[in-house]
């Protein structure tokens, strides 16, 4: 369990996946990527296996959010694990594609 | 959250793509992160707390903007076009900082400001061309530690242009611009042959944004330092230019070249996004350029440097339906500067009372957002209390949810206690055929408090007298409307990037009277 600051940078304990926090949620959350909770950056990773049931990946670039949207996540390196609060998958957050404006 | 981690991801993910490139001199990804590395690493000497750049757009620019971020200084990029006084007066609340110039303004300035007597303790002044050798020599010593992620960091400070008075410094910190990135640019979404070209200065918030932005979708920009129709067509033709983004005068510019040159189309089948912002764009020159240009996406951005850049979009689909609908209200979007950002709620509200106006009514537009920052140094946030920002700008919503402006709040004009928009009168102007731009202001006027003036420039060749004029404004407005006074000049006073002169016309109006 933690209570996470915006941008805080993070990374999977058994994945390549690097993470930013965008959105904190105001409460004390348990963040996982591929199953096992996320870690410093600057930590060293403990390794392990990507528990199959959150194998589905992160994409760079792409943001993470749940349901009631009070967290938000960017990937910042792409790895095997999913990302989870609490033990419910994030999903990626759609954004409609802007057309560019400079 | 930091600028450097959007080009570290840039460098992580697509570090061999050049990233700008200026003449025949280009940075990669990689190489834009390995130098400003090494000049967060010069400006880690416990003093600098600003890095200025007083410069046009060289290479040196995204290096200045990313290894301030690194190394924690703010960027305060300086309009190159201001006296030495006024310089002064900005540089003089960058202190203690380093300031980066061109070769001839670095040993014409380094003395004064880097005196005790004069300068105080601003750190020093460089040229680029220096700096450039510095960051970019092979092994140059790299910032060790990383930067920092917080978010209430100050990325940028940048001058406001001051139309309306003295400039001040708009305070953006890393969560306004990385939030702007993050909620309008796809990671990686250009294709390797994209080229987008720039030729907005430095010190425009659009020339900022468009930094940070094109880093993040992995787009090769071209620098254009000095523009000119001609070098602009040049360059997009050469290059294969994929997009761009222009000010209302520089499209003119190019519409006139192109018209001169007798085309019936541009030639330039690789550009697919056009993008404009920074003032009003008469619609003429709009409709123009359209045809000039079948094959391109416009886009209009409206934005201000205290939002971050852009807030609200009007896109291609909507320039496309405003040319070709039978509706008149979807027409006049044109005019709009279209729809807000999903990531931007914009409100409406009574100038008198703040409180917020049902659709289609004129007040003043605020803006709330991640993006949003309100600030300025010394000043605070001006942000109230929920958090909405006055842009000071007039303007209402159409039924569709199109924001259309009408001027700063501060160029209304009150006639005998009716207050009306100069925007609106200059719209009616500009739908007659023989008006190509036009200027409404308020002068004084002993039985109204003010009088609505024009100031109206003839597309060449065309003919309107103004008896004419006034009766086609009566004729769509109310009368009180009218112009009593209708000027005609060869052409309007716009500042470097677009931006229409008010005070200029104001000022000449009355020495005339």
């Amino acid at each position: 369990m933690a209570v996470y600051k915006a941008g805080t940078r993070l990374k999977s304990a058994v994945c390549s996946s690097e993470l930013m926090i965008v959105v904190a949620p105001a409460r004390d959350v348990t963040l996982t990527c591929g199953g096992a909770p996320v870690i410093a950056l600057a930590d060293e990773a403990p390794g392990g296996a990507v528990d199959p049931a959150h194998k589905n990946g992160t994409q760079m670039g792409k943001r993470y959010t749940n349901a009631e949207g009070d967290i938000e996540i960017l990937c910042t390196k792409p790895g095997e694990g999913s990302l989870a609060v609490d033990g419910t998958a994030l999903e990626v957050k759609g954004a409609k594609p802007l057309p560019s404006s400079d | 959250m930091n600028l450097m981690m959007i080009l570290e991801m840039a460098a992580g993910a697509f570090g061999d793509r050049v990233a700008f490139q200026n003449g025949e001199d280009r940075l990669t990804y990689q190489q834009l992160f390995d130098a400003a590395g090494a000049l967060a690493a010069h400006l880690d000497d416990g003093r600098t707390k600003h890095l200025a750049m007083l410069d046009v757009s060289t290479l040196a620019l995204p290096i200045g903007v990313f290894g301030a971020s690194w190394a924690g200084v703010p960027f305060a990029p300086l309009n190159y076009r201001l006296t030495d006084g006024e310089l002064d007066a900005l540089i003089s609340q960058l202190n203690p900082g380093r300031l980066i110039t061109d070769d001839e303004r670095a040993s014409r300035l380094d003395g004064k400001f880097g005196s005790p007597s004069a300068g105080g303790d601003f750190v020093s002044v460089g040229s680029r061309a220096a700096m450039l050798d510095a960051v970019r020599a092979p092994g140059a010593a790299k910032r060790e530690d990383a930067w920092s992620m917080d978010p209430d960091d100050t990325a940028i400070l940048l001058f406001t242009s001051g139309t309306t008075g003295a400039p001040k410094a708009a305070v953006l910190r890393q969560k306004h611009l990385v939030s702007y990135v993050l909620g309008t640019v796809e990671f990686m979404g250009a294709d390797e042959a994209d080229a987008s070209l720039s030729c907005v200065p430095p010190y425009h918030i659009a020339g900022m944004a468009a930094i940070a932005s094109s880093v993040y979708s992995g787009r090769r920009v071209i620098q254009l330092p000095n523009f000119s129709a001609e070098t602009w067509l040049d360059i997009a033709r050469r290059e294969a230019v994929t997009h761009a983004f222009v000010v209302p005068t520089m499209l003119a510019r190019i519409v006139d070249l192109l018209e001169a040159e007798g085309r019936g189309d541009a030639g330039l089948s690789s550009l697919r996004a056009l993008s404009y912002g920074g003032g009003k764009m008469p619609q003429s020159v709009i409709e123009k350029a359209m045809k000039l240009f079948p094959q391109t996406d416009f886009t209009n951005a409206y934005g201000l440097t205290e939002t971050s850049s852009t807030i609200a979009l009007l896109g291609p689909q909507d320039h496309r339906d405003a040319m070709a609908s039978p509706d008149e209200a979807v027409r006049r979007r044109i005019v709009s500067v279209g729809q807000p950002l999903p990531t931007v709620e914009v409100s409406i509200r009574d100038p008198e009372d703040g409180r917020e106006l049902p659709i289609g009514e004129r007040g003043l537009i605020h803006v709330r957002g991640e993006q949003v920052s309100g600030e300025y140094r010394g000043k605070g946030s001006q942000l109230d209390a929920e958090g909405w920002f006055n842009t000071r700008d007039g303007g209402y919503l159409d039924e569709g949810g199109y924001l259309f402006l009408e001027g700063r709040m501060d160029d209304v004009i009150v006639r005998g206690g009716e207050n009306m928009s100069p925007g609106e009168i200059e719209d009616v102007l500009l739908t007659h055929e023989a008006v190509l731009d036009a200027c409404v202001i308020g002068v004084p006027d002993e039985q109204w408090g003010e009088a609505v003036a024009a100031v109206v420039v003839l597309a060449g060749g065309k003919q309107a007298s103004v008896s004419e004029l006034q009766q086609w404004v009566k004729d769509r407005l109310r009368s009180s409307r009218t112009p009593e006074r209708i000027e005609f000049w060869p052409e309007l006073p716009y500042n470097e990037t677009g931006k229409l002169l008010r005070r200029k016309v104001r000022e000449a109006l009355r020495e005339d009277a």
